[in-house]
């Protein structure tokens, strides 16, 4: 399981900007989908990516949660460069808080254009 | 440990005869046979020669370039040719430079970064190599027989795909570079593993070089970016040698899925080649700021985000090819995101200098000259990532002058600081200091007189591509400052060459710069082991912290001191802490990787001339020719167990599943291969959305039942090779050999059944494009369980040959994950061939 677990590791590191991937393909393949076959729809795809950043969000948020209590809570600050087992953990769970951060940002940029567009156009 | 027991040598005694058995075990080949040498610290050095040597090619072309353009009305050269010179230089510079100087320059310096005798892989580094060599020697030789390719480095169809209007260049362009990303992946493979596997004991992975965070992410980034052009050069090279209609409108097809695929490699491999150069900076900046680097794990984030981010940004270059607006929105946005990871470096760097005592040598001059001009071409990046802006400027020289001052500052001006920061380990000499200021200032200022110039070249509406232009337009003088630029450049070019060519200069001492990291430990470069001993590490910067380290390494105190069997070793340790967990033995020298790359490089060459024959003759042998490497160069059965592997620790020499590298690299390769594999689906819905019906009407899908058959069988396969696994497990080796036998047996027939379903359904492929992509999904589909009845039967001949045992099941295990991959493809093939008709 990659949540509620004790250590992180490379894919806890790589969960954030996976969800970012997965959002950001569910956009662009529902839009393309939507616009090409029923452009009448686009009303139901806009609240489809408002749905699907919410969640991205909320898991986004997860991976962030258990990475803040990984890095102890912020009790030990960077650099995380001693070699034992601590720093390599609060190392990691600190690198996926960055990603989280910057992950959800990009999520909420990719959502922006469903914010804006009604037409499909071109 | 030793100190116990009698003494039966002195240390000198110890260290000699160490050092005997070392130099024994990794001895480079003189003469001729110097080519079958396969260690990175030699296949390295060829392979940046040669993607050097490429650049001063494509940079010749350039110059010609700039000289028809420098006045108007030029016919310097006739527009013929000015196609083929833009079109190589522009191929040559990304496919025959950017992308394999990162490969590169990562296999020579990462195996020292991580002292690591080798990486695991040696003999595929320098199969990889050849291929790049043999291809790309195609590739930019054909300008020679006014033969090279001329419809611009992305070949856009419908032109390129017209045989009338291009000749045998597209050809060769198609298959030279399919079979040079042939070598990329292997790479990957290489470095991916290299970094997670090979590091020393304690280096950590909070405790790694930054540079091999970097080699990590762009590693991968290359799984995910290149087979969807390697899918898409199938398409394109199915349509010239075979009309199979991808691209054809009137037969179904769409040029736009070329542009797709193409720029999902495209636009990563911007950052593919972006990435590793910066990563140079982040081992020079410290060095010369005389401290840690200033925020590590933002480092991480940016080459993770950035990593990630890239691949969302493909369509900008497609803003004015009529995308809806929602999904120019998408792209829009996430090529704004993409420029908070990539700001976040710069800062880190420069934080570093300000809180350090930057010393400002000449690897320094170029890594501050890189980021002034990298900075400026973030921000037209900036500009174009807008859609409305981005129509203004697309293909004029705007986008010229943006993508050279990324390139050149996220790309060249870091690479030539890490060849000057790096020339002292590589080569043992010192460059001079004198010229290296010459080279720099001429550089930077022929750059930016060549580059800064096109901004407004390209505002006044200059497009890019033309071979001339007519007088009073305002671009004369414009244009004539950019060639004045470009020859200055070139000057500058010219200088840092003779520099690193010419003889007599100073020897370096050992660690010139004062550096932190392991690379510098490498003494004498003529040594050819890597790395005397292989140090536990407890510092990011082990040479800063970690006092009398390179004395006792040399000492030969630490793990791997000698080569006692006279095999070449390296360890293998923990992918997170860096625990050790095994001793590798790797391949020592060879031709067979020489001969591979030869025999598969032919099978392509003969392609492009339509030579048949000699293609499947050429490959075929090339395909014995790899099973043969692998025979007798992988997977040996150890003559003991374990050994010790010095400071009292004792290791396995042999493992199996993913506890052994091979595992892990074929994991990876088939990542890749599913990618181009899901790119090919994306090409079905692709049609699929832009056809009101797909399959059109009165064309009917594969025939179900044999589809269903062929699926049945290949589940068989799958279920018989899982049970010869377990056999093998228990020791019934009568059982393994009978699977695997009917494993193949089904493997064929699932293959066949599915050839026979669009036979069967009257599918003609050159008639339109729903028929031409059941085809593409087919045959790929069924060339993959054919590569598993050669892994099956490989497994067999070991098998029979008592090579396959209980415990010794590398081949077999890794077949099986094999087997995984290749059973989700007759999955997934099935899914959308059988079931995506009916939905529609």
């Amino acid at each position: 399981m990659l949540f509620r677990r004790e250590t992180p590791n490379l894919w806890t590191l790589l969960t954030p900007p996976a969800v970012w991937a997965l959002h950001f393909l569910f956009c662009y393949v529902a839009g393309a989908i939507i616009c090409a076959k029923a452009p009448e729809a686009l009303g139901e795809l806009r609240l489809a990516i408002a749905a699907a950043t919410g969640l991205a969000l909320v898991i986004i948020a997860a991976a962030g949660a258990q990475a803040v209590r990984h890095w102890g809570f912020g009790s030990d600050a960077p650099p995380h460069n001693q070699p034992t087992d601590e720093d390599q953990k609060h190392f990691l769970a600190f690198a996926t808080l960055l990603l989280a951060g910057l992950s959800a940002v990009a999520v909420l940029f990719g959502a922006l254009p469903a914010l804006f567009i009604a037409e499909c156009g071109a | 440990m030793s100190a116990v027991e009698p003494r039966t040598e002195t240390d000198d005694a110890r260290m000699r005869r160490e050092e005997a058995e070392l130099r024994a075990a990794w001895e480079t080949p003189r003469g001729w046979r110097h080519f079958s040498a396969c260690n990175n610290q030699t296949v390295g050095l060829w392979y940046t020669g040669a993607s050097f040597f490429f650049f001063l090619f494509a940079g010749v072309l350039a110059l010609i370039i700039r000289a028809q353009l420098a006045v108007p009305g030029n016919d310097l050269v006739s527009p013929g040719t000015y196609n083929q010179l833009f079109t190589l230089h522009g191929t040559m510079m990304m496919f025959l430079f950017a992308v394999p100087i990162f490969e590169a320059v990562a296999i020579l310096i990462l195996p020292q970064m991580l002292a690591a005798r080798d990486l695991p892989f040696p003999r595929l580094s320098a199969f990889g190599f050849w291929c790049f060599l043999i291809g790309g020697v195609f590739v930019g030789g054909s300008i020679l027989f006014n033969a090279a390719p001329d419809s611009g480095w992305f070949m856009y169809p419908p032109l390129a795909t017209d045989t009338e209007q291009t000749g045998i260049g597209a050809d060769i362009w198609l298959l030279g570079l399919s079979f040079i990303e042939i070598a990329s992946i292997a790479a990957a493979v290489e470095l991916i593993v290299g970094v997670l596997k090979c590091r020393p004991p304690g280096m950590r992975i909070n405790l790694m070089p930054l540079y091999a965070w970097y080699v990590l992410i762009v590693g991968g980034m290359i799984l995910f970016a290149f087979p969807p052009l390697i899918a898409g050069d199938i398409l394109f090279e199915m349509q010239r040698l075979f009309d199979w209609p991808f691209f054809d409108a009137a037969r179904g097809g769409d040029p736009v899925l070329w542009q797709h695929l193409f720029w999902i490699f495209g636009h990563p491999e911007v950052y593919i080649i972006f990435l590793p150069s910066i990563a140079l900076l982040a081992m020079i900046v410290p060095t010369f700021a005389r401290r840690p680097i200033l925020g590590y794990g933002w480092i991480v984030l940016a080459a993770v985000g950035t990593g990630f981010l890239s691949f969302g940004l493909w369509a900008h270059h497609m803003f004015t090819i009529g995308l809806p607006w929602l999904s120019l929105g998408f792209f829009s946005a996430a090529s704004e995101a993409v420029a908070i990871p990539t700001g976040v470096q710069i800062f880190v760097f420069v934080a570093t200098l300000l809180a350090g005592r930057a010393i400002f040598s000449i690897p320094m001059l170029f890594a501050t000259g890189a980021l002034a001009i990298f900075v400026f071409g973030g921000l037209t990046g900036v500009m174009v990532a807008l859609a409305p802006f981005d129509w203004q400027a697309h293909d004029s020289y705007f986008i010229v002058a943006h993508l050279h001052y990324t390139l050149i500052g996220g790309m060249f001006f870091p690479l030539i600081a890490g060849l000057y920061y790096f020339y002292p380990f590589v080569v043992g000499r010192m460059l001079s200091a004198r010229l290296g200021r010459w080279s720099f200032w001429l550089m930077f200022a022929g750059f930016n007189i060549a580059f800064l110039p096109m901004h407004i070249t390209g505002l006044r509406g200059m497009p890019r591509r033309v071979y001339t232009y007519p007088e009073g337009l305002g671009w004369d003088w414009l244009n004539l400052v950019s060639t004045v630029g470009a020859f200055t450049m070139a000057a500058g070019v010219l200088v840092m060459v003779w520099d690193a060519l010419r003889p007599g200069k100073p020897r370096a001492p050992r660690n010139p710069w004062n550096a932190g990291t392991l690379e510098w430990v490498a003494g004498d470069p003529s040594e050819p082991w890597g790395i005397r001993s292989v140090p536990p590490i407890r510092s990011r910067y082990p040479l800063w912290d970690q006092p009398n380290l390179i004395r006792e390494i040399d000492e030969g105190k630490f793990y791997l001191p000698g080569a006692p069997e006279g095999k070449r070793e390296t360890l293998i340790t923990d992918v997170l802490d860096a625990t050790p967990l095994q001793v590798l033995r790797v391949p020592g020298n060879s031709f067979k990787p020489l001969i591979a790359a030869v025999l598969i490089g032919g099978s392509f060459i003969a392609t492009t001339f339509h030579w048949w024959l000699l293609a499947i003759a050429s490959g075929a042998l090339g395909i014995a020719a790899i099973m043969v490497w692998l025979w007798t160069g992988t997977a040996a059965i150890p003559e003991k167990p374990e050994r010790g592997a010095g400071l009292g620790v004792t290791l396995p020499l042999y493992a199996s599943g993913p506890a052994s590298v091979g595992w892990w690299a074929m994991f990876i390769t088939m990542v890749g291969d599913g990618t181009a594999f899901i790119s090919l689906v994306f090409a079905y819905f692709y049609y699929w959305t832009i056809h009101p019906a797909f399959p059109p009407a009165g064309m009917a899908p594969p025939d179900g039942a044999l589809m269903l058959g062929g699926g049945a069988a290949a589940l068989a396969a799958w279920a018989a090779m899982l049970g010869a696994r377990r056999a093998n497990g228990g020791g019934h080796a009568g059982r393994v050999r009978l699977l695997i036998g009917a494993a193949a047996l089904l493997s064929v027939a699932g293959a066949a059944l599915l050839l026979l379903a669009p036979w069967q359904a009257g599918l003609d492929p050159v008639a339109h494009v729903y028929p031409a992509t059941v085809w593409v999904l087919v045959l790929w589909t069924a060339l993959h369980l054919g590569v598993g009845v050669l892994m099956q039967g490989y497994c067999l001949a070991g098998a029979l040959a008592g090579r396959l045992t209980a415990r010794h099941d590398i081949d077999l295990r890794n077949v099986v994950l094999y087997g995984h991959f290749a059973f989700l493809t007759v999955a997934t093939t099935l899914a959308v061939l059988v079931l995506a008709p009916r939905a529609t």
